[in-house]
């Protein structure tokens, strides 16, 4: 048996921007409908992390152990951002991270060469953007952030492989359609009819290519997902590669805009959550060239959707139904640093220390606490000598990162240092034990009370001297429209 | 093992305690000259007749130098001491261990802070380099913990609670008003503290002390010396100081009802003092309202009041400056600002106006006499679940 896919995982923030709200603040046309947006404490990278947490949370066999993160929107140059991803996760130190990074196709090559990783092992396909561009512009007003992970291998210890990967092809070609110099937020595109022009050729050549390699012709495809930033590219594409119309993959640009390197991967997960056994699916990535990408379905695909409602898992459909869109304008401004706000009248916050953060990586990434060995009392953060009992150095180490847990007690802190005052803090007594104090987002504190559910989430505390702070903050676990807890674990 | 305290072993033999407030005409240096001065002119000995020095502040001066390059002290020791909001306490403790083991004849114990020149809001402090994990709350963000988890636990209304709350500060600014050396000297109406922009939780702008600069000192002796420099010294009658664990913060039992290092370190001092009813024994109580409810929950803590009952007793002007037990009669920091190394001392200087009857006509309290005349200070550093407490007792008389 090959590699296929194991699972996915699809994380869109809890805040969507209604595209109105920018034509009332700015004047001028009002679009309809509404964009995700990530918190202001969220980057590429913890985007990235939930994503996986998601695709990992209804696998039982082993980790993976090559981990490929991709964004345009890298939080960091240099050093390797699927390295904070790989703590995150707590995935074996064995397991290779590695990103691939800045331009939007690199998301298509995430998928392929997590494809190509699996076989023995299991590979992880982490592709995640972050989208802003200038104020009262389609790139701001059209695109979303969001991110979705792909877990590929073989099957094993219970898991299923849901859809094979049948084939690939590629087109090249070097033309101006959209770029970015580093530093900057905004992309620069060419005038569009020149970019459709180029592209529709392009795509139907890696399309039928593809097709052919894996042995069918275009009206066998059950679902096309063509994706990409050039919208009339995409759309022109779609009409033109001789795929039934009913085929075609509505895409969830209207509500969460378009997410640039992770809008293939979003369309892939939508299919794979209702697809039949069998059933043939294309998925077209339009950037810099074509990627087509041919799926079948498996007869287990229908398993592996049970495993992940079992797990708790809310579907690409319920995500998009849920989140909080009364975000104001001025606050997305803001958070992406368009808008520049006067602070509070404190300190800045100070950057970690190197040294300090790498020897409490299971603590601060992995969010691991130590329970103790002789009496069972849980430590939040680890401590070596145990509070009720007083052993010392006799603690086993628990992953808490997916433990939920229920608000003890809270407060709305309007003095502390935040990116988005005011601080919602609150106590939580975690299922099982364990107590900590940590801030909340993604809340809404008149709706917060004594026991309400949370989840921790990974997070971007604030940056500091070009230090990201990442840490986990709770939040309230949403109830989807069907009643599964979004984001599930 | 045990905690035997020093009871009747050291003497006050004089105090100073410089006006607090936003001093932007003395940095530390001034404020310390200030108090050292008026503190020996109170004890009416000179710096050449001091042996020893304990300085406590928490970010205004590391190392003895902070005291001794302004006072031009002639090589002799001066210990630098830190330890949270009781840092002004500490010094006078450990000044006091040093008097009583007879290492020196006369000490002084002085403390300082300069807040306002930080240029921010509220207290701020360097940390070491850490892993960046650390709660963001702010002060007035863990100890607004408090308030609701006592309404709920003693079914109080929390409407009324907050009444409470406006109550204590209320009290105190009164109390402050006729202070002159209080940061804050006008009274306050209910109506502008219950209405005042909440800061945290239920905690408005006036459930917080203040932030201020200020400097107090305290000379030391020997008991059996005291009376070679004044007719009317105090007693140190105890001394407890203790550091939690911090489990406050990390067990789900902890309630947010109390401080159990509070309890734990007025249980040790009313020990080494043989006292067995504070209310009744005590004539006043200088403690650490940071905020209004920690304020509350002191009283339960310090045993004034019963469990669940101190809002009550709050209402009914039991610690009122003329109530059966004053409390904070000098306005606390709501009047005072907490300069964190000076705020014990200043305490400490209450307890030396009022139980000598030295305090001006106008705020005497009327509960210190013969049978009733101990005065006690109290400090608490740190929040709720994770806290050090400091407790002292101090008395006119040489055995109770």
């Amino acid at each position: 048996m090959s590699a296929g896919i194991l699972s996915w995982g699809v994380y869109l923030p809890y805040w969507r921007l209604q595209r109105g709200a920018i034509g009332a603040v700015l004047g001028g046309p009002s679009g309809r409908g509404t964009r995700s947006v990530a918190s202001y404490d969220e980057d590429t990278t913890t985007l990235g992390v939930e994503a996986a947490r998601r695709a990992l949370a209804a696998l039982e066999g082993p980790p993976p152990e090559d981990l490929l993160f991709s964004t345009p929107a890298p939080a960091y140059l240099d050093k390797t951002n699927a390295a904070a991803v790989h703590a995150a996760l707590d995935l074996p130190p064995w397991a290779a991270s590695y990103d691939l990074l800045g331009s939007v196709r690199s998301g298509a090559a995430t998928l392929r060469a997590a494809g190509a990783m699996a076989g023995g092992h299991r590979a992880l396909a982490v592709v995640s953007d972050l989208r802003t561009g200038l104020a009262g512009g389609p790139e701001e007003r059209d695109s979303g952030d969001g991110a979705v992970a792909v877990v590929f291998g073989e099957a094993s210890g219970g898991d299923r492989v849901g859809a094979e990967l049948v084939a690939h092809a590629a087109t090249s070609s070097e033309f101006l359609d959209r770029w970015r110099t580093p530093g900057e937020t905004d992309s620069k595109v060419w005038e569009e009819r020149f970019g459709q022009e180029v592209y529709v050729p392009l795509v139907e050549a890696a399309t039928a290519e593809a097709l052919k390699r894996a042995g069918v012709v275009p009206a066998d495809v059950d679902h096309l997902v063509v994706a990409g930033l050039h919208a009339r590219a995409v759309q022109a594409a779609r009409k033109a590669l001789g795929v039934r119309q009913e085929a075609a993959v509505t895409d969830r640009i209207p509500v969460v805009g378009n997410l640039g390197a992770a809008q293939a991967p979003l369309g892939l997960a939508d299919v794979l959550e209702r697809a039949e056994p069998g059933a043939v699916i294309a998925v077209v990535v339009v950037a810099d060239g074509a990627d087509a990408l041919v799926f079948r379905a498996t007869d287990d695909l229908p398993a592996v959707r049970a495993a992940r409602a079992a797990a708790g898992l809310a579907t690409v459909e319920e995500l998009v139904a849920g989140g909080r869109d009364d975000l104001p304008y001025a606050r997305f401004l803001t958070w992406r640093g368009e808008l520049r706000r006067e602070p509070a009248r404190r300190p800045d916050p100070e950057r970690p220390g190197s040294p300090a953060t790498w020897r409490s990586t299971g603590w601060k990434s992995a969010f691991e606490a130590t329970d103790c060995r002789a009496c069972g009392f849980r430590h939040l953060p680890p401590s070596r000598v145990c509070l009720r009992c007083r052993t010392v150095d006799e603690m086993d180490r628990v992953r808490m990162a997916d433990v939920g847990g229920q608000v003890a007690t809270f407060t709305v802190d309007r003095l502390a240092f935040s990116l988005s005052p005011p601080v919602v803090g609150a106590v939580v007594d975690f299922d099982g034990g364990g107590r900590y104090r940590c801030e909340m987002t993604d809340v809404d504190p008149d709706a917060l009370a004594t026991g309400t559910r949370v989840e921790m989430t990974f997070r971007r505390l604030y940056t500091a001297e070009g230090v990201h702070n990442y840490f986990w903050k709770a939040r309230p676990v949403a109830v989807g429209p069907s009643g599964s807890d979004q984001g599930g674990e | 093992m045990a905690s035997n305290g020093i009871r009747d072993r050291v003497a006050i033999v004089g105090m100073g305690c410089t006006p607090f407030g936003e001093r932007w005409d003395k940095g530390a240096d001034g404020l310390l000259v200030d108090a050292a001065t008026e503190a020996v002119a109170s004890a009416g000995v000179t710096f050449d007749d001091l042996d020893a020095y304990w300085l406590g502040t928490m970010f205004s001066g590391v190392s003895g130098l902070t005291l001794s390059k302004p006072l031009k002290i002639d090589y002799k020791p001066v210990t630098r001491v830190e330890n949270f909001c009781a840092t002004g306490s500490e010094s006078f403790r450990n000044a006091c261990y040093a008097v009583a083991s007879g290492a020196y004849d006369l000490a002084m114990a002085i403390g300082v802070e300069k807040l306002k020149d930080s240029g921010y809001s509220g207290l701020t402090r360097v940390h070491p380099v850490g892993d960046g994990t650390a709660a963001a709350l702010s002060s007035p963000a863990t100890f607004s913990f408090v308030a609701p988890a006592y309404a709920e636990k003693y079914g109080v209304d929390p409407e009324e609670l907050k009444e409470v709350m406006s109550r204590i500060a209320w009290k105190n600014h009164r109390n402050g008003a006729v202070n002159p050396r209080a940061q804050f000297r006008k009274e306050v109406s209910m109506e502008t503290i219950t209405r005042s922009p909440l800061v945290a939780g239920d905690l408005g702008v006036f459930d917080c002390s203040g932030v201020s600069d200020g400097s107090a000192a305290a000379v030391l002796c020997r008991a059996e010396d005291a009376h070679r420099y004044t007719d009317h010294p105090l007693y140190v009658k105890a001394l407890s100081f203790v550091a939690g664990p911090g489990g406050g913060a990390i067990d789900p039992e902890y309630d947010y009802t109390t401080f159990p290092e509070v309890v734990r370190s007025a249980e040790d001092a009313y020990a080494q003092a043989g006292v067995t009813d504070p209310r009744a024994s005590l004539a006043m109580a200088e403690v650490h309202d940071c905020f209004t409810p920690t304020e509350l929950v002191l009283m339960e803590d310090l045993g004034f009041s019963e469990r669940g009952l101190g809002w009550k007793d709050v209402l009914a002007g039991t610690f009122d400056r003329d109530g059966e037990l004053p409390v904070n009669p000098d306005g606390g920091l709501k009047s005072f600002g907490h300069p964190i190394g000076a705020s014990g001392l200043r305490m400490l200087f209450e307890c030396w106006l009022q139980l000598r009857g030295e305090a001006p006509p106008e705020r005497q309290i009327a509960t210190v006499g013969p049978n009733r005349n101990l005065g006690m200070t109290h400090n608490l550093g740190g929040g709720p679940g994770e806290c050090v407490s400091f407790v002292s007792l101090v008395g006119p008389e040489p055995s109770a």
